[in-house]
């Protein structure tokens, strides 16, 4: 029943030793790699913290930090381990801080992993979050004087110009929004009363893009206004026209720019999630082929190793059975020993 | 009358062999990083080469690239000297080699400083370089489909885009020049008919930029047309109005630009000269000082070390009359050709008479 039986000759266990204690500092610096790549992502998601209505996808980098520190402690540990396996006398005295040792450290690999599902599986909540933070972004964007709100206009520009795309879906966002702010509509002329008449809520609707809508890469000057009226502008036709201003919508932009990040990101963190586990794997190994030898006057004896000493199932079980206790789940397990400690004297 | 005179027992000459070994491969990073240096500004330059009429400033970026490498070099035969020096039988193969090495430390310290002093004096270079190149690219900006300045537009918008200014000295050279393509000009309306009417070159003016220009930091809607017009426009005054585009010319962000990151660089070539100086310093106390022990009937004894064997005025003296010494030698030959030959006829002139007078 026991799952990968290995035979370790004394040979092997200082090979493998030696082993470990360089693949546990590589892992450290794996686990620091990964805190900064959870801080870069995360200094990233809050540079465009105004589009975004929530902060739900900001548990990919907190997870990622927090399992890079934990990586950190945990490789620090492992190579402290080796250095003191091959030593006989100094290897028993971590026999008690192994057990819970590798519980936790595969519970914060399992971690590592989850956070690279997560940053493929929280696409849909970034895009609705982009799409809410965005549309309010082109509705505030006229209220350059209105408190809390004065700088929409000069984030919205910079985003659009950086990342090369206009509106929400596309450029069409701009003409269903008010963006010109009263301030600069004169109320006397004709044109100004015309069109605020001619909707319910009484906006000044046009059909024209602010100026950071505009491609550089266009032939001709920019067209911004009366976009739809191919005769207002010679040599002009409001289908066919693709290079005036940029065709792509910001909310697409910016979760392509997201996922690509994180896509980068998830394939760094995957391997540093092999090297990790490589790491827990070699020292249960380790340890189960030195712990044959305790207690052994020849210490240079060939032993066996092994990852679990039971089946997989048994090895679950026995490992969720304190924690289900603590939690006072399993009630069977009490009452047995206290009927156990009240026979015993009997 | 030795300069600097310095006791080194052989401790202390150990102590500096090592000392002098850390040094050296510090230099080693240290010519690596202006390398770098060179590396990054020139790449820099070459960014924005067309808006750059010549390239009289890449001699900066050059000059580092090449003192970085033969810092490099030069460090690293020096870390090879000190590991060799504390063996005396070693050492002696690299004597003639360090008179030559100090002559390319001194030389490098010299050019890292010409370097530093160019990066100021190169300015007004850079300026009027900028000021044609800009000239140049807002007259083509309008040549969106002539083969070799199709791209003169895109470039000068995203420059303008990038370093937040308009025009050469600013936004007021759009009105001068045509920046509209023919094109899309509707050649049978009255209004493009009157423009070109206006002036004797028969160009397209209006008061107005590209939309490059706009800076998005103001509070309105960028007017980009009838700029000098205030009444064009709601609630708009021409002369007051600070926000709408960015003031600054091109040819000022641009010189700002490299002119600060030049700066910047500065610190950084100054301390890596006073690190060279000092592996220079210690590899001449270090030299002579293991000559001195060398020349002792006891090699572990105490000797002297010091920068110059006599004083400066004594040195330089035999330094001259070494050198004069040399261009004599090419003069003596031919004077001593004319002597030796006197001398042979003499000898010949005596030797016949000796002979006659014997016969």
């Amino acid at each position: 029943m026991v799952v990968m039986k290995m035979k370790f000759p004394f040979q092997k266990r200082v090979k493998l030793a030696q082993g470990l204690w360089l693949l546990s500092w590589c892992a450290t610096v794996a686990g620091a790699t990964t805190f900064t790549l959870g801080c870069l992502l995360k200094t990233e998601l809050r540079r465009r913290a105004e589009v975004m209505a929530n902060t739900d996808i900001h548990i990919v980098p907190n997870t990622l930090m927090i399992v890079g520190l934990a990586s950190l402690g945990i490789n620090y540990f492992a190579s402290k381990i080796c250095q003191d396996a091959l030593d006989a006398g100094r290897f028993p005295r971590w026999k008690n801080f192994l057990k819970p040792y590798f519980a936790v450290s595969c519970f914060f690999t399992v971690l590592m992993l989850l956070a690279i599902i997560m940053s493929y599986a929280m696409k849909g909540s970034l895009e609705s979050s982009l799409k809410a933070g965005l549309r309010n972004g082109i509705r505030f964007y006229k209220d350059t004087d209105t408190p809390g709100r004065c700088f929409q206009k000069q984030n919205i520009d910079r985003l659009q110009m950086e990342f090369q795309c206009c509106g929400n879906n596309d450029f069409r966002d701009w003409f269903e929004i008010q963006w010109i702010s009263n301030r600069y509509l004169d109320f006397s002329s004709t044109e100004v009363k015309n069109r605020i008449k001619s909707n319910v809520d009484g906006r000044y609707l046009v059909d024209g893009v602010p100026f950071s809508c505009c491609n550089p890469s266009s032939p001709r000057p920019c067209i911004q206004y009366r976009l739809t009226n191919n005769s207002a502008h010679y040599n002009y036709d409001y289908q066919t026209e693709e290079l005036n201003i940029y065709l792509r919508g910001c909310r697409e932009a910016l979760v392509n720019y997201y996922m690509g990040l994180m896509n980068t990101i998830g394939a760094g963190v995957l391997s540093i999630f092999l090297l990790q586990g490589s790491v827990l794997v070699s020292l249960r190994f380790l340890q189960t082929a030195m712990e044959a030898v305790a207690g052994k006057e020849n210490t240079e004896i060939e032993t066996e190793g092994y990852l679990l000493e039971k089946g997989v199932k048994e090895t679950v079980m026995e490992y969720l059975d304190p924690v289900l206790t603590f939690l006072l789940l399993k009630n069977k397990v009490q009452e047995g020993t206290a009927g156990e400690t009240t026979t015993a004297p009997a | 009358m030795a300069l600097l005179k310095m006791k080194f027992s052989q401790q202390r000459r150990v102590r500096l062999a090592q000392g002098l070994w850390l040094l050296s491969w510090l230099a080693v990073m240290c010519g690596a990083f202006i390398f770098c240096l060179g590396v990054y500004l020139k790449i820099e330059l070459l960014r924005r080469d067309e808006v750059m009429e010549d390239t009289d400033i890449h001699a900066v970026p050059n000059l580092l690239m090449l003192v970085g490498l033969a810092s490099i070099g030069a460090n690293w035969v020096a870390s090879r000297v000190c590991q060799d020096s504390l063996d005396a039988s070693r050492f002696p193969r690299w004597k003639v080699l360090l008179l030559g090495w100090y002559a390319v430390a001194v030389l490098l310290c010299c050019l890292l400083l010409a370097v530093v002093v160019l990066s100021y004096a190169l300015q007004g270079r850079l300026e009027e370089s900028l000021k044609v190149g800009l000239r140049n690219g807002i007259r083509f900006y309008k040549d969106t489909d002539v083969p070799g300045r199709c791209f003169q537009k895109e470039t000068i918008d995203r420059l303008q885009m990038e370093f937040r200014c308009c025009g050469n000295n600013n936004f007021k050279d759009w009105f001068e020049i045509q920046w509209v393509s023919n094109r899309y000009l509707d050649f049978t309306s009255q209004e493009v008919k009157d423009r070109i009417r206006s002036n004797v070159d028969g160009r397209y003016l209006l008061d107005g930029v590209p939309f490059s220009c706009c800076n998005p930091a103001s509070p309105r809607p960028c007017l980009q047309n009838q700029l000098t017009d205030s009444r064009a426009h709601y609630n708009y005054e021409y002369q007051s109005e600070e926000l709408n585009l960015y003031s600054r010319g091109c040819r000022q962000a641009l010189t700002d630009y490299y002119m600060g990151l030049m700066n910047s660089t500065g610190p950084g070539v100054l301390s890596v000269i006073l690190i060279q100086l000092s592996v220079l310093l210690s590899m001449r106390y270090l030299q002579t000082a293991v000559d001195g022990a060398m020349a002792l009937e006891s090699p572990e004894g105490e000797s002297e070390g010091y920068i110059l064997e006599k004083d400066v005025k004594a040195t330089y003296a035999e330094v001259k009359a070494k050198a004069l010494d040399l261009l004599k030698f090419a003069q003596v030959d031919p004077a001593s050709e004319v002597a030796g030959a006197e001398e042979g006829e003499k000898a010949a002139e005596a030797s016949a008479k000796a002979a006659t007078t014997a016969a």
